[in-house]
């Protein structure tokens, strides 16, 4: 009987991971990412996700003419360089933060608003490990208001 | 009944909700990564095999809408006036006890909400903020905006900056409470329930003299075409749910009349200034509409946005 007990403990513990994982993402976004966005407002968009080293992520989004956005891709520490690019529609690159010594940030505006596609990847670690990292990604919008 | 007995039921008991737990907790991300898959290689099939290709290995696919902040800033940078009899009477809230309906006006809410703020509205402010918790509560969302947040919204009232932040937070807490429950559904139709509203009131606030071909509120109200696709995507997701469903008939009547709209832009053009490290993303955008589609779409979000709300 005391072994089923375990077993269920052990069990139980696992099922909770994902759950636990997302709530600490939250915590992850609304602590530490939301402080880089400033001077920018964060819009309240909730984009985050647990990535292992090797994985991607896309979004897709409307960008307005007029506005002033801020793009924050935030990951946790423990995790690698963080690749991003910013595409068009037809995935033309607008944006690479390659070249940019893997800035986390990018400011822009818009002449026209776009559907554009966020695109990023948690980079290879380099150290030689037996165990895979993960961590919280989270892409953050920030808005300025005019003040023409 | 004897304690052996007792102990038996409720390791069953137990067994059956960790194993519960364990599926959903496995499957609710392999569904979304099939639903994700799916829906791409629909929304790619228009741009080329090469691209299909490419986001089918992605793993996390986003499609993001604007929030009501962002709609409301857009509104207002495109020179709208306030108007607060546009905005849905927050005595209607007695009147929404579906989760659908409580969605819905939760995204009206939280856009009037925002509007208000942006044109200095304080005791509007507080209403709405105050009408988008009660919707919050009835959808079981705990703590998005708790009683700290009202007084906090109280005592900074005349504090714009702050004021945002409260806002954004607000919104924040709601989209995430629904993903740390699984409950994109609920969390898509609120954002639809805000998107229509933001059109609602920009449909509203072009005057009838209004050179439709020549007007900053008639060029956001068009643009709403690139955003619907990703509308649809986002509804197309959670097409298993029964509420998603009736909203997606709503936002296909609508893609009906945006598809009447041509919009073609040509290659954008990124320009850093390196003063500011800013870029401008130039391009030109040219877009064919008959005075009568427009009219057409600004009667059809008036009738969607009434269903929603009354």
């Amino acid at each position: 009987m005391k072994k089923i007990y375990q077993i269920l403990i052990v069990l139980t513990v696992l099922a909770l991971i994902p759950f636990q994982g997302n709530a600490q993402c939250k915590s992850f976004a609304k602590k530490v990412c939301k402080l880089e966005l400033s001077p920018y407002i964060h819009d309240g968009n909730f984009n985050a996700a647990i990535l292992t080293e090797g994985e991607d992520a896309e979004l897709y989004k409307t960008f307005y003419a007029g506005q002033n956005y801020r793009i924050y891709i935030c990951g946790s520490d423990a995790l690698p360089e963080i690749e991003f690019q910013v595409l068009d529609v037809n995935r033309n690159v607008l944006y690479d933060n390659r070249k940019n010594d893997y800035s986390r940030i990018w400011d822009f505006d818009l002449e026209s608003s776009q559907q554009l596609i966020i695109s990023l990847r948690v980079k290879n670690s380099e150290e030689e490990t037996d165990e895979l990292v993960s961590g919280c990604v989270a892409i953050m919008f920030g808005i300025k208001e005019n003040v023409e | 009944m004897d304690i052996k007995s007792l102990h038996c039921k409720a390791l069953c008991f137990l067994a059956v909700v960790v194993s519960a737990l364990i599926i959903t907790g496995c499957g609710s991300d392999k569904n979304k990564n099939k639903d994700s898959e799916e829906e791409v290689v629909i929304e790619s099939l228009e741009i080329d095999e090469q691209l299909i290709k490419d986001v089918k290995t992605v793993k996390e696919i986003f499609y993001s809408l604007p929030s009501p902040l962002e709609t409301a800033m857009i509104l207002k940078q495109s020179g709208a006036v306030y108007n607060e009899e546009l905005l849905n009477p927050t005595e209607n809230v007695a009147n929404y006890v579906t989760n659908k309906s409580m969605a819905l006006n939760l995204g009206v809410y939280t856009t009037d909400l925002s509007y208000a703020s942006l044109f200095d509205q304080t005791q509007a402010t507080i209403n709405y903020m105050n009408a988008s918790k009660k919707m919050a509560e009835g959808l079981g969302i705990l703590n998005a905006i708790d009683e700290n947040i009202i007084e906090r919204l109280e005592a900074n009232i005349n504090n714009r900056d702050v004021i945002m932040d409260i806002i954004s937070e607000t919104i924040m807490n709601s989209s995430s409470f629904f993903e740390e429950n699984d409950r994109q559904a609920m969390s898509t139709i609120v954002l639809v329930g805000g998107w229509v509203e933001g059109l609602y009131i920009a449909t509203n606030l072009v005057g009838p003299d209004v050179d439709l071909n020549n007007n900053e509120l008639v060029n956001r109200i068009i643009d709403q075409k690139l955003t619907l696709s990703t509308v649809v995507s986002l509804l197309e997701e959670n097409k298993d749910n029964e509420d998603v469903i009736t909203v997606m008939t709503n936002v296909n009547e609508l893609k009906a009349i945006f598809e009447k709209i041509e919009i073609t832009t040509s290659k954008i053009e990124p320009v850093t200034d390196d003063e500011t490290n800013v870029t401008t993303l130039k391009s030109k955008t040219e877009v064919k509409m008959k005075p009568e589609t427009y009219y057409e779409l600004k009667e059809k979000v008036k009738i969607i946005r009434n269903n929603f709300t009354l």
